[in-house]
């Protein structure tokens, strides 16, 4: 795929949405573009983010590690995800780990650029701030929801 | 060492002295006829001053040399005419030039090699004294001190040496032959000439004595001189961290300064004595005129006499000139010499035996090592180690713990030998130690320190250092390197050197335990192993070269695996997508347009990757198959897509030293060169720019920079302009390149590169990881493992084994420690690099190892102990307790408190 290609698939993606096409040119020519095997991680829990990935195309599962070892896959995400932007916005270690479920096309967008990017276009930030209190929104009620099933457990048990 | 350097010159080149001054003396005689015949040409033979022709020729030819007859002709008898004659005497003093000059250059060549020879024994015999030294010397003297003692200092003595005795007897015999002749013309007139010697001996040496104070002061300021850049070059980190730049230059200043004041008086000294000395010498023609002119008028001398006289002393001022600089010369002599050698005789230095002498007796050592009442103490007096008495069986593995401080450093080294108690005694297998030879301690005993050192070389030089100590078997020679060789011994003799061949084979396999040195590489991999850098080495082999002509096997294996490579890729296409081969009749999108001309790679500077685009042929193939237009274009879209995308980022931004095309510093000229250039007509544009254009393409790899610049046509002829470029390559670049080819070993790439034989895909997770362990499966299966690393073992390590990291040059220096084997290996904080778990692997593996022989470890962490048979604890320079660690750690305070701490 060419760069060109490249500019109007990020177009496409509504975080990229508003930002000029130059940008988007410079963000897709400094981007690598790297290609996953299924079952190859994109990051693993607990490492050091240096980037965030725009999957291209293909799926991937969101892996958390609870403390006792059991595994949680708290998303499926698939064409145009932007994922492992929190270890990179917060600078804490990955919180999940990202696994290839099928053949996975992305670009790998560095920490410094993915700032540059986002201090120059706020729209960028607005987006991204949409897009983190919306999993904040799904997050919520996933918690209401385990909430309410362990009390059915507690009392169905009690 | 001689404290003089006349001692010195005395003792090692009197022969050579006496030598010299004899061919001086023989000389002399002919410098005397030299100074006769000319005398003779003018009064007999011009003037005929008393001569009635023809004349008997053998009479005339006799000349009295110091009242010595000298018929020149022998018994024969000619008659001559005066013409003859003239022509006879003036071939006479042809040949007397001959041989006045034949002998000076005798002479001189001779006095050159004994000064150099000298000078070559000087340095060695010094030299020989810095590997003798006492450890605590270099506390106090730097190698900023040394290097300029043993260099620059001594240089100056190899010219006086060849002079010391052979120039006042040269020049003192010149002078006195001149006098002599002067004598026997006219006594009186000889007299007037050297009048005024005494005055000139008595009044130059007062003068010449500041002179050489000065001298000194000089020698020892440049020697701080040297000292310091040293030491600014070695904590030049410290400099920058702290921006102490100006006071270090400052203080430098300050040096120069102090250096030039003192040149400054010694130049003014030394033309005062010059001065006061040529006036001096001027005082005779003055005294001639003035005195001998007045006796002239009053009739009582003749004037032939006084302008005889005149030219007499002029005769007699170049010999006296000499012997007055000579004087000058050895003065300065002196000084260097004395401040060089009381330099090299430090307190405790060992002797020269100590090192020199093989013992008869190197049959490995038994029994124990025991220290009594043995007391070390540092320059201030205080005691280091304290009265420290112990026994150590030499079957068993000891730690040794204690605080910073508590001596148990000091301790290792004085077992080890490196250091010498002042008082008490240690024996070593029932052996005084101090009287060991260091073949014994050098070679039955171990010892790595904290810092242990790491020469420059590769790692197998390093590696096997402790197996050289003596040439074992001879360098294979054939006639002339044998004639070479012993050229080289005679001259070793001449000048006190050792007589070893360097080139012979040193490697003493018997003390590794092996037979060859196909068998000692094994077991150098084995001791990486055991220290756990046998992977590092393994990749450093990877990366390295071979020369297949040399190792035509292993070039054949590395081709295996290269087939092997593509066996295990074709069975897999996951794996397949990872490399992207060579194929001399295919594109490869994952190589630089550059690298797909070529097909090959460069050997020499001459198709350097960078610049290939300015290379006269390159160019000439990209027009023979009509690119030419085409790589202008593309550099025209390249350039814009540059400018485009980096124009407005800041000059010093990252991205730009990542994936610009063009520097920050080019990008304003290329911005004007695209304003002024039209895309229609590129052909027209300047040459430059043409250039600069036609360069960026070369770059340009399709798989990584995605700019859809290079399409199936471009593709198409660059692979034309591969096969031009190859078929018609001219004669003298037919070695510039190494094409690739699926069949033969390329020997400029390394070893890796030619496994792959091709390119790393862009845009694959993890590509390079995988290929990696792809590449050491397929090694491992074919078994060229251990060639590989073998090859690692040709890594050049840099100078102080800089390429190395820290924690790399300790695990080196402890594989050399323990390939040779030693009865005793004493470490002292010898992983304090490590990681915890190399270092708990390290003591594992030395524990299982020294079963049954004998470890003294000083370890870093008391609890590092723990596996050891016996803990020794050290405090305050004493042995505090000895034990089992179990014990210590619940019976000994102090014990607990070390393990608290940690």
């Amino acid at each position: 795929m060419s760069l060109n290609e490249e500019v109007e698939l990020l177009r496409s993606i509504p975080l990229f949405a508003n930002i000029e096409p130059s940008k988007l040119k410079l963000l897709a020519f400094t981007s690598e573009r790297l290609a996953f095997q299924e079952g190859q991680d994109l990051c693993k829990q607990g490492d050091i983010g240096d980037a965030a990935y725009l999957v291209v195309d293909g799926t991937a599962d969101v892996v958390i590690e609870g403390p006792d070892g059991g595994k949680l896959t708290v998303a499926q995400v698939g064409r145009n995800a932007f994922v492992g932007e929190i270890a990179i916005l917060c600078e804490v270690p990955r919180t999940a780990t990202i696994t290839a479920t099928s053949k996975l096309d992305t670009l790998r967008i560095s920490k410094d650029l993915f700032f540059r990017l986002v201090n120059e276009f706020p729209t960028m930030a607005v987006e991204i701030m949409r897009e983190l209190a919306h999993r904040q929104e799904q997050t919520n009620l996933q918690l209401t929801e385990a909430n309410r099933r362990l009390r059915e457990l507690e009392n169905g048990g009690g | 060492m001689e404290k003089t350097i006349y001692g010195y010159v005395w003792r090692f080149s009197s022969r050579q002295q006496v030598t010299m001054t004899l061919m001086s003396a023989a000389s002399l005689p002919f410098l005397y006829l030299f100074y006769e015949v000319p005398k003779t040409i003018i009064n007999e033979a011009f003037q005929g001053i008393g001569i009635e022709y023809p004349l008997e020729l053998s009479e005339k030819l006799t000349f009295s040399v110091f009242g010595l007859d000298i018929p020149l002709l022998g018994p024969f008898e000619i008659a001559v005419d005066q013409v003859p004659y003239l022509f006879t005497l003036c071939a006479l003093f042809l040949i007397l030039v001959g041989i006045n000059q034949g002998f000076k250059y005798t002479i001189n060549v001779y006095k050159g090699l004994t000064g150099e020879r000298m000078l070559r024994r000087l340095r060695f015999e010094l030299f020989a004294r810095v590997l003798r030294f006492p450890l605590p010397t270099f506390r106090k003297m730097s190698q900023g001190e040394i290097i300029p003692m043993i260099t620059a200092e001594v240089e100056p003595l190899g010219g006086f040496i060849g002079d010391a005795f052979s120039l006042p007897a040269f020049q003192g015999g010149y002078l006195l032959t001149i006098l002599g002749f002067l004598f026997m013309q006219d006594w009186r007139m000889a007299m007037a000439a050297v009048a005024l010697y005494p005055l000139q001996l008595w009044l130059i040496p007062k003068l010449q004595r500041k002179v050489n104070l000065l001298g000194k002061e000089r020698v020892a300021r440049v020697r701080r001189l040297s000292d310091k850049i040293g030491e600014t070059v070695q904590g030049v980190q410290e400099t920058h961290a702290h921006d102490t730049s100006n006071f270090v230059l400052t203080d430098f200043a300050n040096q120069l300064f102090w250096i030039y004041g003192v040149r400054e008086r010694i130049y003014r000294q030394k033309f005062v004595i010059k001065f006061l000395n040529n006036s001096i010498q001027q005082l005779g023609p003055f005294c001639f005129y003035s005195i001998g002119g007045y006796f002239v008028i009053q009739g009582e001398l003749e004037i032939g006499t006084v302008i005889a006289a005149i030219a007499a002393h002029k005769d007699l001022a170049a010999p006296w000139k000499e012997l007055l600089n000579y004087y000058q010369m050895q003065a300065d002599a002196s000084i260097k010499y004395d401040q060089v050698v009381s330099q090299f005789d430090p307190a405790g230095m060992r002797g020269p035996d100590y090192q020199l002498i093989e013992p008869d007796d190197l049959s490995p050592l038994s029994g124990e090592l025991a220290a009594t009442n043995m007391t070390l103490t540092d320059d201030q007096d205080v005691p280091v180690v304290d009265g420290l008495s112990l026994r150590l069986s030499l079957d068993k593995r000891y730690a040794i713990i204690g605080s910073g401080g508590s001596g148990k450093e000091e301790l290792t080294l004085l077992l080890a030998r490196l250091l010498d108690p002042d008082n008490g005694n240690l024996s070593l297998g029932g052996n005084d130690a101090a009287i060991l030879s260091e073949a014994v301690t050098g070679r039955r005993l171990a010892y790595v320190g904290p810092s242990a050192f790491i020469f420059a070389g590769t790692i197998a030089d390093n590696l096997f250092l402790g197996l050289k100590h003596r040439p074992l078997r001879p360098a294979q020679e054939d006639d002339e390197a044998a004639r070479q060789r012993a050229v080289y011994v005679d001259e070793a003799r001449r000048s006190g050197n050792i007589e070893y061949d360097l080139d012979a084979d040193w490697i003493d396999y018997e003390a590794a335990g092996v037979d060859d040195a196909d068998a000692l590489r094994r077991a150098g991999l084995a001791a990486l192993q055991q220290i756990g850098m046998d992977e590092e080495v393994y990749r450093f082999g990877l990366r390295g070269t071979i020369d297949p002509q040399v190792r035509p096997d292993l070039a054949d294996a590395i081709l295996r695996a290269r087939t092997g490579l593509r066996t295990h890729m074709a069975a897999d296409p996951a794996l397949l997508e990872l490399v992207e081969g060579f194929d001399g009749d295919a594109y490869n999108l994952n190589a630089s347009i550059g690298e797909n001309l070529m097909f090959g790679n460069p050997v020499g500077d001459a198709f350097d990757v960078e610049h290939l685009a300015e290379h006269p042929y390159v160019l000439d193939v990209l027009e023979q198959v009509g690119l030419t237009e085409q790589f202008l274009s593309v550099g025209f879209q390249v350039a814009s897509t540059m400018v485009e995308l980096f124009a407005d980022l800041p000059p010093d931004h990252e991205l730009f030293q990542q994936f610009s095309f063009i520097s920050a510093d080019e990008l304003p000229d290329i911005q004007a060169l695209l304003q002024r250039s039209d895309r229609a007509n590129l052909a027209a544009l300047p040459d430059e720019d043409r250039a600069q254009l036609m360069s960026l393409p070369f770059k340009l790899i399709p798989a990584r920079h995605r700019l859809g610049l290079v399409d199936e046509d471009l593709q198409g002829k660059v692979l034309e302009a591969r096969r031009y470029f190859a078929s018609h390559l001219p004669e003298d670049l037919q070695h510039a390149v190494e094409f690739f080819d699926a069949e033969k070993y390329n020997a400029s790439a390394n070893i890796q590169d030619n496994i792959l034989f091709g390119k790393v895909a862009y845009g694959q997770a993890q590509a390079a990881d995988r290929v990696g362990a792809l590449i050491s499966d397929v090694v491992l299966e074919l078994g060229l493992h251990e060639a590989v690393a073998e090859v690692g073992l040709s890594f050049e390590v840099g100078i102080a084994g800089s390429r190395l990291s820290t924690a790399q040059r300790q695990k080196l220096a402890l594989a050399r420690a323990l390939l040779k084997r030693p009865d005793i290996l004493i470490l002292s904080e010898a992983t304090t690099s490590l990681d915890s778990a190399s270092q708990a692997g390290i003591v594992d593996a030395l524990l299982a190892d020294f079963q049954g022989r004998c470890l003294i470890w000083s370890v870093q962490r008391a609890s590092m102990a723990e596996g050891f048979d016996q803990v020794l604890v050290m405090r305050q320079g004493r042995l505090m307790e000895q034990g089992e660690f179990a014990e210590l750690s619940q019976g000994n305070e102090h014990v607990k408190e070390l393990l608290a701490s940690e």
